[in-house]
């Protein structure tokens, strides 16, 4: 069965047609083209698929297209503005936060939704807020460090 | 940041390849877009362990809508493999683990393609499995390859055709019975792990199309593009012109995405289809099932020392647990076998390594090839040793550990490596003098120690080129067949090239993404921590040829000696005459010759290679030879632990790890393959792949197969650069990339010794294990229900 539905990904509205099994993960990859949530899991175990929805993240694996109807989403390729990088962005390049990159767009979403919410986090809440992305390279040490380090900034 | 970097060799630049990453638009192969022809396939898996394919009907499949072929390997039985080869691209007459592939479904959609899997019926004739490769060793064990003795193999792997045992390599050096009777202690133990992993956060993914012109393209997240389209070329008899592989970015690799897994079976789906591509990705659940993992291991050790605590002999037998195919495996057994020792110096050695087969997943390649898994046993035993003699932990690896110049276990000079300056970083990094207090009454609190070696384990000449293109304003272009897994191979690429030609690090391009066999120069692959140095020398020697045709033309034009000239941040400049020139427009235009009567020069396009040209062969009944490997990496690692004593939790305060890397290339990725490994090695301790009594995978999901978390992940992990330089190393650097996290299992189970006096030789650990072992009385397990009406959570 088909839904229409609107939703509004990094700041462009659209109005398409979402089958009712179809997740979010798949409309954002597949019909629109965007392809920085990662498909880790389908399972919402890995977090590589985190964008956010009305300001929350998500694990855009785990909610059905119809479900995205009337929201808002931010991906990664939304961060940057005219070309300049998010301070999250340039902090996690600053920091080596960044190895093989598939769990980088993902570990920004959910950086930027604790900031967003709470400006300036103890280690302890950074790390509570990365733990459902999951990284097998970096050991989460750089990535830790880089939002430490936007949060002391601002 | 500054805009110009010369010199960049030893500076931490930035990442070439982060800002597309950070931004999203860096391209991984399900990013990427192959038009509306493309098909989807899906694999069709075998349910059992081991048993006879009797036949398999796909009539049910072919007949749903959408479906457009369906492959199985009684079509065209094609054998396959890397140094052994035992595989078949499609199980043809057998299958020999719960995750086989059997046939493969193309579709018009996944979900279709998905559907039709489930109509292949496939009837098996069960076998008996084997899952202990030390029963899958004896006489009398099931035969999971009785075919052993036709397939093609290596002149340096030696399988026992009639048996399980796929390689066995035998290392003899001076005479263990005799040393028996000298030493004042021996420890006889045996340790164990079980296969784990690399779990990867991209699963394995590869499209590929067989145009009807017979030219094949593979797009693949892989570890080894080259070797890649070689075993495809050979298995599938298409000329190496012809086949052509493409990797873009890979989400990371570990070796689960080096030699081959899931590749071929998607080449010969495409052949069935020609004209279109026809992708295949794993899911999760796929990935666990059926893709490749590190290997199990039965270690029985006996090693001895003298009363000073000299190692005076060590009998060393392994039996990897190395899964149904072991066309990779068998030279991580070989690797385990002439590394037996682990870093130390043992003058009587008795070594025998065995690959078993066994139906479990395909044990292959993992980060540490063969080295995290002996070492979990020598590094206990010689903290026992230690201990039983009354000596440091510490002292005693000081004492015996390897160094330069010494004749090792093969009979190989010790290349350069400084291990001890690794030890005395570790142990001034955790304190290791002065006792650390636990945070409260139930907890117990440890420090264990780690030693390690490693070499590169691959063929004895496996090479590397490189390409160094030159534009019209100067910037320039480096061409590497090396991937980017996320080390950051293609950072120290242009830190090498800017270095070697004398210009600004901000002037270098690199031009390997994705890496295609088409156009990109020959690498072999990108594992065994050899591309720093390999590709590295390559970059370095390509670099160098740019420039020496750069300085011909220069000094023909001023009429100089090119011995005279450099470059120097950019310029060409005369020792002699003080003279400069500018590398912008000379570079494609060449310079002219006195009142334009002519012109010298023109594009310039440097090109190298390097190929170990010095390893010998080992000889089969004692692996001794001149030089059994290129050379060697060696480090340590030190951990500082708490133990709940109510729960059995343990909490990892600190890993502190010290690497001889011979030369930091860029020292702050050093430290990102410290810590990344580091938290990988932590990791690897609590994890097991796990199965019921017929073989059936029972944990593939991240919810039942933990990997560290944010959570998880020690808040301290300190590390140091140790700098002996390597002979051949660009700069004097070597590998470090799988080193990381080799011991860091052995050290935290030190720690836990040192914290509860319980010693764990079976890997995994866990709370639950813990909190057992500190129990030996026994415990009664209770379940509290909370009263009805209580405010329980």
């Amino acid at each position: 069965m088909l839904h229409e539905i609107t939703l509004t990904v990094n700041g462009d509205q659209y109005a398409i047609a979402v089958r009712s099994h179809q997740t979010l993960l798949q409309v954002l990859r597949e019909e629109l083209g965007i392809t920085s949530p990662k498909r880790g899991c389908e399972n919402g175990e890995c977090g590589a698929c985190t964008v956010l929805m009305d300001g929350l993240p998500v694990n855009s694996c785990m909610v059905l297209a119809p479900e995205a109807d009337g929201t808002v989403i931010e991906t990664a390729e939304g961060l940057s503005v005219d070309g300049n990088l998010h301070p999250l962005q340039q902090a996690f390049i600053d920091h080596n936060a960044v190895q093989c990159g598939f769990c980088t767009p993902g570990m920004l979403m959910s950086s930027k939704a604790l900031l967003d919410r709470s400006p300036h986090p103890s280690e302890d809440e950074i790390r509570y807020a990365l733990v459902g992305n999951l990284c097998r390279c970096t050991g989460y040490v750089r990535i830790v460090a880089a939002v430490a380090a936007v949060a002391e900034r601002e | 940041m500054p805009t110009s970097t010369p010199n960049p060799v030893g500076k931490s630049v930035p990442r070439v390849d982060a800002f597309d990453k950070v931004t999203g638009s860096a391209k991984f192969v399900d990013d990427m877009a192959f038009g509306p022809g493309l098909l989807y396939g899906k694999l069709v898996y075998s349910p059992i362990a081991h048993g006879l394919i009797k036949k398999i009907d796909v009539t049910e499949a072919l007949a749903l809508p959408g479906v457009k072929a369906v492959v199985t390997g009684q079509d065209s039985p094609t054998p396959l493999g890397l140094y052994l080869k035992d595989r078949f691209v499609f199980a043809h007459d057998r299958v020999r683990y719960v995750g086989d592939s059997v046939a493969g479904v193309i579709a018009i959609s996944e979900e279709i393609a998905e559907r039709a899997a489930a109509l292949v019926h496939v009837e098996y004739k069960e076998l008996p499995p084997v899952f202990d490769p030390y029963e899958g060793a004896q006489p009398g064990a099931p035969l999971i390859h009785p075919d052993l003795g036709s397939y093609e193999v290596v002149n340096f792997i030696f399988p026992k055709p009639g048996t399980n045992i796929s390689e066995h390599f035998k290392l003899r050096k001076g005479d263990v019975e005799t040393a028996w009777a000298q030493c004042a202690d021996v420890v006889e133990d045996t340790y164990t792990l079980p296969q784990i992993q690399h779990a990867p956060i991209e699963t394995h993914i590869a499209v590929a199309r067989w145009d009807p012109s017979g030219e094949v393209t593979l797009w693949a997240a892989s570890q080894s593009p080259f070797a890649q389209r070689d075993i495809l070329a050979q298995s599938l008899g298409v000329p190496h012109g012809n086949m052509r592989v493409i990797s873009p970015y890979v989400g990371g690799g570990f070796g689960g995405k080096a030699g081959i897994s899931i590749e071929a079976n998607v080449v010969l789906m495409a052949k069935a289809v020609r004209g279109h591509p026809v992708k295949v990705r794993m899911t999760r659940e796929e990935e666990f099932l059926s893709t490749n993992v590190r290997q199990s291991l039965i270690a029985n050790y006996k090693i001895g020392c003298d009363a000073e605590g000299n190692l005076l002999a060590m009998e060393a037998t392994y039996y990897f647990g190395g899964g149904a195919y072991n066309d990779y495996g068998v030279n991580i057994a070989r690797a385990a076998g002439y590394s037996c020792t682990g870093p130390y110096d043992v003058p009587n050695v008795k070594g025998d390594s065995y690959c078993v087969y066994t139906n479990r997943p395909i044990g292959s390649a993992m980060r540490g090839f063969g080295m995290p898994e002996i070492h979990w046993g020598i590094e206990q035993i010689m903290d026992q040793l230690a201990a039983h003699i009354g000596m440091d932990p510490v002292e005693f690896r000081r004492r015996n550990c390897v160094r330069t110049g010494d004749t090792i276990l093969t009979g190989m000079t010790m290349p350069q490596v400084d291990l001890p300056t690794c030890i005395d970083k570790v142990t001034a990094a955790i304190g290791w003098d002065h006792e650390s207090k636990p945070s409260a009454p139930n907890k117990a609190r440890g420090k264990g120690i780690a030693i390690m070696w490693k070499a590169p384990a691959m063929p004895p000449n496996p090479g590397s080129s490189a390409i160094v293109r030159f534009n019209e304003d100067a910037t320039l272009n480096v061409y590497v067949g090396a991937q980017e897994i996320g080390q950051g191979a293609f950072t120290v690429a242009a830190q090498m090239a800017a270095e070697a030609l004398g210009v600004p690090y901000e002037w270098v391009r690199v031009s390997a993404n994705p890496v295609d066999t088409k156009y990109s120069p020959y690498e072999w692959q990108t594992v065994a921590s050899r591309i720093t140095w390999s590709m590295g020398n390559a970059v370095k020697a390509a670099a160098e040829d740019a420039k020496g045709k750069i300085l011909d033309t220069v000094a023909a034009y001023w009429n100089e000696d090119p011995e005279d000239l450099d470059i120097k941040n950019g310029v060409v400049v005369s020792y002699k005459s003080e003279r400069e020139q500018a590398l912008k427009n000379m570079v494609i235009y060449g310079l002219p010759n006195e009142n334009f009567e002519g012109w010298q020069g023109g594009p310039v396009v440097g090109s190298g290679k390097f190929m170990p040209t010095y390893v010998t062969g080992l000889d089969p009944e004692t692996g001794q030879g001149t030089r059994a490997v290129v050379h060697y990496t060696v480090g340590a690692q030190a951990v500082d632990l708490e133990v709940n004593n109510d729960t059995g939790a343990i909490e990892i305060l600190k890993i502190a790890s010290a690497y001889d890397v011979g030369k930091a290339i860029n020292p702050d990725l050093v430290m990102t393959q410290i810590e990344g490994g580091a938290v990988h090695g932590m990791s690897s301790a609590f994890e097991e792949l796990r199965f019921d009594d017929k073989g059936h995978p029972i944990n593939g999901s991240f919810v039942d197969y933990k990997i560290a978390t944010s959570m998880d992940a020690p808040r301290v992990i300190h590390g140091d650069i140790v700098e002996m330089p390597l002979e051949d190393g660009p700069w004097g650097a070597r590998g470090v990339g799988e080193h990381v996290m080799v011991q860091t299992a052995p050290a935290i189970a030190n720690a836990l010794y040192n914290a509860t006096g319980v010693r764990f030789k079976d890997l995994p650990l866990s709370a639950e294990k813990v909190f057992l072992a500190l129990h030996p009385e026994g415990v009664e397990l209770s379940c509290e229900l909370p009263e009805p009406g209580s405010s329980a959570d």
